[in-house]
This record gives C-alpha cells, structure tokens and sequence, in this order.
C-alpha cells in the first residue's frame, strides 16, 4: 500500500446560496482545490463525489458525470464515481480516494463533496435528512432525525447526568470557533440563554442544538506521499483511515449512547496510523447534533463514556484545550451540506496542519482527525492527517 | 410519497406486531428478518414467527415539534423507543398522555391506531402506536 498525502483544499462559502446551483457549487471547490495543488486537468485520474440526495433535494441524480462534465474532465472521460452514505457520503468519499491512490491504481485523484439543500421547504428538507434512518420502522411511524438524537440526548442524560445546559455549550463553543471561520455559515457569537429560549424541535433539542440546512461544497486532492513535495509546500499526510458499519436503526442497538461505529472505525484508523488519541491536536467531529458531539469526542476515546458534556462544559474541547474539537464551526456554524460535510472536515484539518488557520488555528497541530457519520450511527468513518 | 403495496407488504408486522424468535440464540427481534443479525447462518431454518405481546417499557423519548410533514403527524407529538417484554426494541408513538407524565421506564401497551395519509389520494395507512398502562387496562382493540 502506497502511503497518500494531500496536495489541495478547496472549499465553498456554506450558507442559503440562493445565486449557486449545485453544479456551481461543486465546481467552484474543485477548481479551488486542483488550484491549490498547482496541477493541470490533465493530470486526475480519477473524481469521487460525496452526495447524499441529489435526485430529492434537486431531482438530479448521476451528479458524479455532471460535476466531471462541468469541471471539464469529460475531454479526458476521468472516471467519476458518486458516493452515499447519507452524513457520511463526504467522509466515504475521501476514503475511496485514498484507496484508489493507496492501492497504486491512481496517482491524482480529486474528491469532492456537495449538496444543495435549500431549493427545498425547511421540513422537506428535514425529511430528506430522516431518510438516512429506517424509513419502514423509524421514520413512518414518526421519527424524525431530529427525534431520533433526542432519544439518544433523553437517554445520555439519563444513564450519564449530561446536563441541557452542557449541550447548549457545545453549541456555544461552536458558533464561537464559527466567528473565527471566514467560510462559516453562522459567524455569530451566541450564549447559552441562546440555545435554551430557541424553539423546541425534538425535546429536549431545540433549534440551536441542530445543524442548519446548508448548501456548499469542499474538495481535496490526493496523490502519492512521494511525489507530494512537487505540488505542495507542506503536505499533509492522511495516515489512517476507518470506516465501520451498524445497524440501520437505532432501537437494534444495545446502547443507543454509544456509536458503535464511530468507535471501531476510530480504532481501524488509530491501528493503521500507530498513533493514540494522545497525539491528536485537531478534530472535526459530526456534531449535526449537540449530543451527537458530545458521543463523538467519547466514542473516539478523547474522554470516558459519559464525560464528553463535563469536558465540554469546562472548555477542554475548545480551541485552547486539550483537543481542539471542530474549529471550522462544525456542522452546527460552519454549516452541515450533507455531502460535502466530511470533505469539509478534511479541508479544515489539512488547513489546521499547514498552519493556515489565521484566528481558530491550533498551537503546533501536527496530528489532526475527522469523524463523519451516517445516519445515527450506521455509517461511521474516521481518518487521521498528519503533517509530512 | 410511499406506495400503497410498500404499506401493505409490512401489514402483518404493523397490525399485529409479528417479529421472530430466532431458535439457535432465543432473541426475539423485531420487524422480521430472513436471517438472525447475531446468529447469521446459523439461524437458517431456525427463523421463527412470532406475534409480539406488545407491552414493554419507555426506553427513551421525545416531543417531536418540527420536521414532519404536517398533513401526515399533527404535532407536537411523542416518540418513544420501546423495549418489549421479550426484549425486542421498537419505535413508535405515545399517545392519550402528556410527555411531562412519561419516564425512562414508564409501562406501556401497544394498540392500533391511524399512522398517517397519503395526501392526494386519501389512503390512510394505520399501525401501532403505545398507551402507558396506567391510562387503563388493556382494550380489546388490538384483539
Ligand atoms: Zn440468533
């Protein structure tokens, strides 16, 4: 297996971008990204594009060919591969990319991710989000993806004591990181009263605890770790990647405060890249929820079952402390496009390792790690960055 | 919009809450499978119907008060995961109570009950919904 580095970022505004359609969007953050890494079209080998529900969201499915015709690739027929996995298409994306450079079968490869989610109403959209849980014996019996969180957040709080308010903290912490974030979809500061006045959607979340709908696209490119100097002054070296699968819905689970998934993917990624929690400095984790944070920075082994809201509460997840979690603003302020989101988390990490992060960037960050998630848990998948 | 056959094809299992028992580990799992998630091929053959009695506990729930099509669920209404008395988890909604009156624990029943309707061509769609035992003894409406 070759090792993988990569060479460029590129990544859109986030945010209710009436003026851009989604070809314009995903065009816009590859462009960016093969910019960045100074290459020439002629170059890819390959494209995967991360979309969760193109056809329902647009009624445009087959959305690998269109952003590969748009980004004039056809000229070349660059192979482009759409990749779903509901949250985590993005994140799944990536880890195609990387195996498709790790396995000596292409040497640049471009992944992108995008979604436009605001040609629709807020509850359409809504319930395109629960169709990454059981439509048959979840969602038609009434459970939306926001319900669902709630019942993990009810029962979290339940069996671990984690308090309304640590939830709203998490918010908070990351509307705060947002301000820092150029590119974020909310660049506003908020407090806890905030989040707990905010209208209830699923109790006990309400507004403020949920990702916005968003529309938006990230890209990066990939090559071989040995040939990354010629494009990049400070490549980044994706050194672990995992993925992991569970049950589609959540009632099959034992114990619905845990992501199953997040933590074997976690593991699978930790053991390819012979690194410890320890060493991580960065994190961009699915907090399309604020619960769904607060099982995260647990289930990735940053801090005990049951400590993520108490570590959240005392600042130990902010930028100043111990892990840096979701300095981009998160799902919750950078803005949650479903399909882009994991390539999202790549673009920032990789800008955390270079260095680049301006006002959010992370003292010294050398290892750096990105969670994405499908659904409420089914699809998890984890990789570590490196700075090579 | 679902189909009217992607309704009816679950019938069995939204009308008279049939699961399975698989023999080879003894779970009772619910809605039925070809093969036990645990078991796996060894469950072949072993796969075994079975109409769940429909009480249980509230494992976790919820007031949903956004993000559901409102000519399909007059919010706000409750979700609750269920844990069935043969150990199945299943979720479903809470009705004829207050979500202030419900807990982690709270007993409940099964009954049958309108789910939803398709909006243009009036279809209604029914299936199982819970009531906490305290609000009486079971009904013979799921009988
Ligand atoms: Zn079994």
């Amino acid at each position: 297996m070759r090792r993988v580095a990569v060479i460029g970022t590129g990544i859109t505004e986030f945010g209710e971008l009436w003026d851009s359609s989604f070809r314009k969007l995903g065009i816009g953050a590859g462009l960016a990204a093969v910019e960045d890494a100074k290459i020439s079209a002629e170059q890819i080998d390959a494209m995967y594009v991360g979309n969760m529900s193109a056809g329902r969201f647009i009624r445009q499915e087959h959305v690998g060919a269109l952003i590969a015709d748009y980004s004039g690739l056809v000229k070349d027929h660059v192979p482009a591969t759409r990749v779903e996995a509901a949250g985590a298409s993005g994140g799944l994306a990536l880890r195609q990319g990387f195996l498709a450079v790790a396995s000596g079968l292409h040497d640049i490869v471009v992944v992108g991710g995008a979604e436009k989610m605001t040609d629709v109403s807020d509850t359409e959209s809504s319930m395109i989000q629960s169709s990454a849980a059981d439509q048959e014996w979840e969602t038609e019996l009434g459970a939306t993806f926001a319900g669902l969180h709630a019942l993990i957040a009810t029962r979290h709080m339940h069996e671990h004591g984690t308090t309304r308010e640590q939830l709203a903290d998490v918010a908070v912490k990351n509307h705060k990181h947002g301000s820092l974030n150029p590119k974020a979809q909310f660049r506003r500061e908020i407090n806890r009263d905030v989040v707990l006045r905010s209208p209830i959607v699923a109790s006990p979340l309400r507004m403020f605890d949920c990702a916005p709908s968003s529309d938006g696209a990230a890209a990066v490119v990939l090559c071989p770790l040995e040939n990354a100097e010629k494009y990049a002054e400070v490549p980044v070296e994706i050194v672990g990647s995992g993925q992991a699968s569970d049950s589609l819905a959540l009632h099959n689970r034992k114990d619905i405060c845990t992501m199953s998934a997040t933590r074997v993917a976690s593991d699978r990624a930790f053991a390819m890249a012979g690194l410890s929690q320890d060493d991580v400095d960065v994190a961009e984790v699915h907090d399309n929820f604020t619960i769904s944070e607060v099982l995260a920075v647990e289930d990735l082994g940053f801090f005990a079952k049951g400590e993520g809201g108490k570590a959240t509460e005392d600042g130990r997840t902010s930028l100043e402390g111990d892990v840096a979690i979701n300095t981009s603003g998160g799902l919750k302020a950078r803005g949650d496009p479903i399909g882009a989101t994991g390539v999202a988390q790549a673009v920032e990490i990789v800008t955390q390792l270079r260095g680049t992060a301006e006002k959010r960037q992370v003292k010294d960050a050398d290892v750096g790690l990105a969670q994405n998630v499908g659904g409420t848990g089914a699809t998890a998948v984890v990789h570590l960055f490196r700075r090579a | 919009m679902a189909t009217a056959p992607r309704f009816w094809r679950e019938n069995p299992s939204r009308y008279n809450l049939v699961g399975f028992k698989c023999n080879n580990c003894g779970n009772h799992y619910f809605p039925p499978r070809i093969i036990c998630p645990l078991c796996r091929r060894k469950s072949v053959g072993k796969i075994e119907p079975v109409r769940l009695k429909g009480t249980g506990t509230i494992f976790s729930f919820t007031e949903v008060h956004e993000g559901m099509d409102e000519q399909n669920m007059q919010r706000p209404y409750i979700v609750a995961m269920v844990e069935l008395d043969e150990g199945a988890r299943i979720t479903g909604q809470v009705i004829d109570c207050d979500a202030r009156d419900l807990s982690i624990g709270t007993e409940v029943r099964a009954t049958l009950r309108k789910l939803s309707e398709e909006g243009s061509s009036g279809v209604i769609h029914y299936g199982y919904k819970f009531i906490p035992l305290c609000n009486g003894p079971a009904a013979s409406e799921n009988e």
